[in-house]
């Protein structure tokens, strides 16, 4: 029990230092917010109204506990370009990164974790090298180059999928498989690598553990040692790299859908940025922060209903 | 270690020559490029990679070869002074919360989990949105961006360190703080830090790739190999090397400094 309530306090204050954080950047912006949206020739009295209303009067303590309060009850504020609500925009974009998110993530792992567990198996030299070799690169590309040559393989030269644009899922659910397959590919490449370097890692370290050995004194065969013994223990700490791969994909998604002209959560981000739309912005950084918050805390929890052993560090 | 060891371990050997390479591109282009990087021609448009312009040129006729060279200057630069950044203020984090502990540690380690709650290249994203895009708001970016994982290291290794015999022996001879983390215990994690540093390395070079793809990095006239895959996009088919060899060379940058990383930590690894 003092496991949930620690990880529920470190949860809580992260979150609260997430805001602040976001409050804060948002904070030391140059120029008047109300005089950018209301532009140069608008009178005093109507800047001094609209200060009002946005709360600029006050102390940066009070508008942050007003922000975090609108915030909680679901009001996100007003987007500067689009004259609507913060929230409605986002709820519009969330299922195409969603929906990317999870793709590119169920990709990673249906493919990521057998091969994964393919190769820690073999331990030849021709393969380990091949192996290192993909894992490195893996994870040195830029995830939107390799976009660009799924896009020249797949699109251009195949023809077998869209080069970009997104097919919503209630018009068409197959043109939304193939809108999203290309920029979730892009995003799980890099994660295959990672999933299959942390398994090989993992696996190797079970292997030479003592009940491998008293399995095998046994007479039980290898493949029999690597399902029912290997693997039960070895698969606990790949749900660590769930959390850690939600939140690359996240982030790489930002970039991502802007190669794809995905009308996602990271498309809306950069182009509210030229547009110096900095309320909408700032609540886009905060939302996707805590969803990664959220994520690891799910994930911790979850390893220690799936592994009691585990304590607190300390 | 000696020279033996080195060149035993291909990934220290392959990481540190593709470095080296780039680097030597680096320094030549300080005083030579084949063309200006930004002399145009219109009448050589998109052409091909050939014999007088190796990588091709650009959609304004620019030779790509002498773009790439003068790009790798804002790379190394980018990526050595945010990870510096970086480094001395996760360094200074991780000691003081590492040496001290307590509830300071408990607030600093807090707020560094905070920081790597936003994943990827968003911390470098919202922080370029509030001051503006450009050369040195994206160096100061990326640097803050590679503050936990240096504090991280940092700290573990203190707390690990200030336990030890020889530390606290220091201590009761009566130095301060100060001498402590700087002559007893910083040269013992300095192995775990210079892995760390390349890693990060290669880290800068991606997230600075991805933001100036975005434009919110390099602004023109600043050469950019992120800025310069942005303009290659619009044209990747017709003219798919420009696309090509500029994320190549992103790719083997990046890929060297994490080789580079991994070997030296293998190496360590083995010494201890």
């Amino acid at each position: 029990m003092r496991f949930y309530i620690r990880k529920l306090i470190t949860f809580i204050s992260t979150l609260v230092l997430v805001s602040v954080i976001t409050f804060l950047v948002f904070q030391v912006l140059p120029g008047d917010p109300a005089q950018i949206i209301l532009g140069v020739d608008a009178d005093p009295q109507q800047i001094a109204a609209l200060h009002e209303a946005m709360g600029l009067d006050r102390s940066a303590g009070e508008r942050y506990l007003m922000w975090i309060k609108d915030t909680l009850s679901g009001d996100f504020g007003t987007s500067v370009r689009y004259h609507r609500p913060v929230a409605d925009l986002l709820l519009e974009r969330l299922p195409v990164t969603l929906s990317l998110a999870l793709f590119s993530l169920g990709l990673t792992l249906i493919i990521g974790l057998p091969l994964g567990i393919y190769i820690a198996r073999r331990d030849g030299k021709l393969s380990s090298l091949l192996l290192s070799l993909f894992t490195q690169l893996g994870v040195s590309v830029p995830s939107f180059w390799l976009a660009f040559i799924l896009i020249l393989l797949f699109s251009v030269t195949f023809k077998l999928f869209p080069t970009y644009g997104y097919t919503s899922w209630s018009t068409n659910p197959l043109g939304a498989i193939r809108s999203l397959f290309l920029p979730s590919l892009a995003l799980a490449i890099p994660g295959f690598a990672v999933v299959i370097r942390y398994l090989r890692n993992t696996l190797l370290d079970q292997s030479r553990m003592d009940y491998v050995r008293t399995a095998r004194s046994k007479g039980l065969h290898e493949k029999g040692i690597m399902y029912h013994h290997i693997l039960r223990n070895g698969l606990i700490p790949v749900i660590t790299i769930v959390g850690l791969l939600i939140a690359d994909t996240l982030g790489g998604s930002i970039v991502v859908e802007n190669v794809f002209a995905l009308p996602g959560i990271g498309n809306l981000l950069v182009s509210s940025i030229g547009a110096r739309d900095l309320p909408l912005v700032q609540t886009m950084v905060l939302y996707i922060a805590v969803i990664v918050v959220s994520i690891n805390f799910i994930v911790d929890m979850l390893y220690k209903v799936i592994d009691p052993r585990i304590r607190l560090k300390r | 270690m000696n020279w033996k060891q080195l060149t035993k371990s291909k990934p220290l050997l392959i990481g540190s020559s593709l470095i080296a390479l780039l680097m030597l591109m680096m320094l030549i282009s300080l005083f030579y490029t084949p063309y200006g990087p930004n002399d145009m021609n219109s009448g050589i448009r998109l052409s091909h990679p050939q014999l007088s312009h190796l990588f091709g040129t650009d959609n304004f006729g620019r030779d790509i070869f002498s773009r790439i060279m003068k790009g790798s200057q804002t790379a190394f630069l980018i990526g050595l002074s945010s990870v510096l950044i970086g480094l001395s203020l996760g360094v200074l984090i991780g000691a003081i919360s590492g040496y001290f502990g307590g509830w300071l540690d408990e607030v600093i380690m807090r707020l560094m989990d905070a920081l790597l709650a936003f994943p990827g290249i968003l911390l470098a994203i919202m922080l370029v949105s509030v001051f503006g895009p450009g050369l040195n708001n994206t160096i100061i970016a990326l640097g803050i961006m590679s503050i936990p994982s240096f504090s991280r290291i940092a700290r573990s290794g203190f707390m690990q360190y200030k336990e030890f015999d020889f530390v606290k022996a220091a201590i009761a001879k009566g130095a301060g703080p100060l001498r402590v983390i700087w002559y007893h215990i910083l040269p013992n994690i300095a192995s775990s830090l210079i892995v760390a540093t390349s890693l990060r390395f290669s880290g800068s070079i991606l997230a600075e790739a991805g933001l100036s793809y975005l434009g919110l990095g390099v602004q023109p006239p600043d050469p950019s190999w992120g800025r310069m895959l942005n303009e290659a996009q619009p044209f990747m088919i017709n003219a798919p090397w420009y696309v090509l060899i500029t994320g190549v060379i992103i790719t083997i940058m990046v890929l060297g400094f994490n080789l580079l990383g991994d070997g030296l930590r293998d190496l360590y690894d083995r010494k201890s």
